[in-house]
């Protein structure tokens, strides 16, 4: 198992690279015209048909269908809206103070997320790639795999029973001669319950592939840092991480990616009117936004700010690691 | 791994590490302990609050009353009709893809991947997703959940991975026995990919049976909820906190009406997934796995 691909081949690339390969694969004329590539291959382009299909319906027209961003929309209406308002929902939440309390806590939460549920995975591979005994290792493991498997709907449930006034959170609270806290509905506590139950069901299954990237570490090193007089300390510092930046600079840009959307589903379920303050998100406002109180225009203007912002982020971010540490995405 | 000889202060960290490993594996198992516990307990005890990781006042009212509702049972047997429906069809468009996708020869190939590619990283969102579902008329059918989600990228990349990893020598040699594409890949090359479709199935069966939202957006009768949603609004109480509902207002009677019935709805939704994850677990890993090596 190799870690990541450096410098892998990029997959979207739009490039004339299967030409050359299938010339210098095939002995075959150097220029492989459409024509000819569609005589001899149309069975295998006949397979794509579906799968374009979806793609075009399910991913490329809600694209274009950002474009009631900037017309009036009515339900039942055309999907593509009915005359040009030009730029009218864009102004409306850039000078909607509520649009700029959603947008601070999304920064927020996003952030928080990052600066926790990043660098956990590699501080847990890092102590498992420590266990030498192969059981324990395995328990561990596979223990801290299972929230990953579990819906949103039901980790949500279990924060809601062990936060509520007589769950076990409580217990602890009274134990120590506090007060009962109702911690959900409580504005303070959000970010701290969001971030820690987020960490509850990732971290574990974050590890996987630091623990894969760690296998892939050359012996020969760590035994070279040896004869060099290298602490474990020294050793880890100087030949485990970065043997594993390359997953952690990947795992980075993605995660960046996804800062934006921050888990929209489990705030959906979490959040309530009273810790909106701290919970509601850019996602969970064009939702009620949108489909709750069907200002569809409006909440499609917002979403497609936050989509861009979210493809600028990861572009950037690969940019930035491109040039900086040589590996990235694409 | 023989390292060098063990030093005092290596020792210390071994037993700090498994102090915090051991941690971690409590802080992760004590929530669906304490849940189980709950589920058990009489009312009375759970409300006071001294349900911990045993059950107190042992009785299966709760159990009765939800599995006697005959909505649970509805629900559960969507579940099942839409992870199915939904997990065929995307593994029959996933598998069609990224066999196209793995043969570098074809022409347009990284064409094909860009389109692919490119919705990892911008999306149309949730509102033109909405409207195009609506106005598709797929509302109130299992299509609402299957078919905005047939094709995960990702999985269509670990896919892919695999069969660019197939040796190409065998697919020429039934190509030259006059074999066509279809005859290729359903005969050679599915026959050995027994794993990774295998893989791919529990990827989307869970993700689907897991799913709720297209379900609590599309479907607006309860008869066809799946039990995700079932679950959701039990635990969200009768004031809907997505809907802006205030659950200050309820009363803490009815709040606490529930607290053993909710900790059983959790249990029985998440029976089935302990209950396969020992044998599952293996496959998501080094799919997961085949995934990063040439993602």
């Amino acid at each position: 198992m190799s870690t990541p691909t450096v410098n892998a081949p990029p997959p979207g690339a739009v490039r004339p690279e299967p030409e050359v390969r299938a010339a210098t694969r095939r002995v075959k004329p150097p220029k492989l015209t459409w024509r000819r590539a569609l005589r001899r291959d149309w069975q295998l382009y006949s397979l794509a048909i579906l799968p374009l299909v979806f793609f075009l319906i399910f991913r490329y027209l809600p694209m274009l269908g950002n474009i009631i961003a900037f017309r009036r929309f009515q339900p039942g209406g055309s999907v593509f809206g009915e005359y040009w308002v030009g730029l009218r929902y864009v102004k409306m939440f850039l000078n909607d103070p509520t649009f700029w309390e959603v947008f601070t806590n999304t920064l927020i939460l996003g952030g928080l997320t990052l600066m926790i549920c990043f660098p956990l995975p590699i501080v847990l591979a890092l102590l498992l790639n420590e266990v030498r005994t192969r059981y324990l290792k395995r328990f561990v493991q596979s223990v801290s795999y299972l929230p990953h498997f579990l819906s949103i709907v039901i980790v949500a449930g279990m924060v809601m029973q062990i936060l509520s006034v007589d769950g076990i959170a409580n217990q602890a609270v009274r134990a120590f001669g506090g007060d009962p806290v109702s911690f959900l509905q409580e504005a303070g506590w959000f970010r701290t319950i969001y971030v820690s139950s987020e960490a509850w069901q990732t971290v574990g299954w974050g590890t996987i592939l630091y623990l894969a990237a760690l296998t892939t570490i050359d012996e020969d090193l760590y035994e070279a840092a040896r004869i060099d007089g290298a602490s474990r300390w020294r050793q880890t510092w100087h030949v485990t991480l970065p043997g594993i930046r390359p997953t952690m600079v990947t795992l980075l840009i993605l995660n960046i990616g996804t800062f934006m959307a921050v888990g929209f589903e489990k705030v959906l379920l979490l959040y309530n009117p009273l810790t909106y303050p701290t919970a509601d998100v850019i996602s969970t406002y064009l939702y009620r936004v949108g489909i709750v109180s069907g200002n569809f225009s409006y909440a499609a203007a917002i979403g497609l700010f936050e989509a861009l912002i979210g493809l600028t982020l990861v572009l950037s971010a690969n940019f930035i690691s491109k040039r900086t540490v040589g590996a990235s995405l694409w | 791994m023989k390292r060098q000889k063990v030093t005092r202060g290596y020792r210390i960290f071994q037993v700090v590490n498994a102090v915090v490993l051991t941690g971690v594996v409590v802080v992760t198992l004590y929530p669906f302990l304490n849940i189980v516990a709950r589920s058990f307990s009489d009312q009375a005890n759970v409300v006071a609050g001294k349900v911990n990781l045993l059950p107190k006042g042992f009785n299966l009212n709760a159990y009765e009353e939800v599995l006697s509702d005959s909505l649970f049972w509805t629900n559960y047997r969507n579940t099942l009709f839409y992870t199915f429906t939904a997990t065929v069809i995307a593994i029959v468009l996933t598998t069609c893809y990224a066999y196209v996708l793995s043969k570098p020869q074809l022409k347009g190939r990284g064409i094909l991947v860009g389109v692919a590619v490119f919705t990892m990283f911008f999306s149309g969102g949730l509102i033109p997703n909405y409207i195009l579902v609506t106005s598709l008329g797929l509302k109130n059918s299992v299509w609402a959940i299957a078919l905005p989600n047939a094709i995960s990228v990702f999985n269509l990349l670990v896919m892919k991975a695999f069969f660019e990893s197939l040796p190409s020598e065998l697919e020429e040699a039934a190509s030259v026995d006059g074999l066509s594409t279809y005859g290729i890949l359903w005969r050679i090359v599915l026959p050995l990919s027994k794993a990774i479709v295998a893989t791919m199935v529990l990827f989307y069966a869970v993700s689907f049976w897991n799913s709720w939202f297209s379900a609590f957006l599309y479907m607006d009768k309860q008869e066809l909820w799946p039990v995700t949603v079932y679950l959701r609004n039990l635990i969200a109480g009768a004031t809907s906190t997505a809907f802006g509902g205030n659950a200050v207002t309820e009363g803490a009677e009815a709040l606490q009406v529930g607290a053993t019935v909710k900790a059983v709805a959790i249990v029985l939704t998440t029976l089935p997934i302990l209950l396969v994850y020992p044998f599952i677990q293996r496959y998501f890993v080094s799919g997961v796995m085949l995934g990063a090596v040439k993602g």
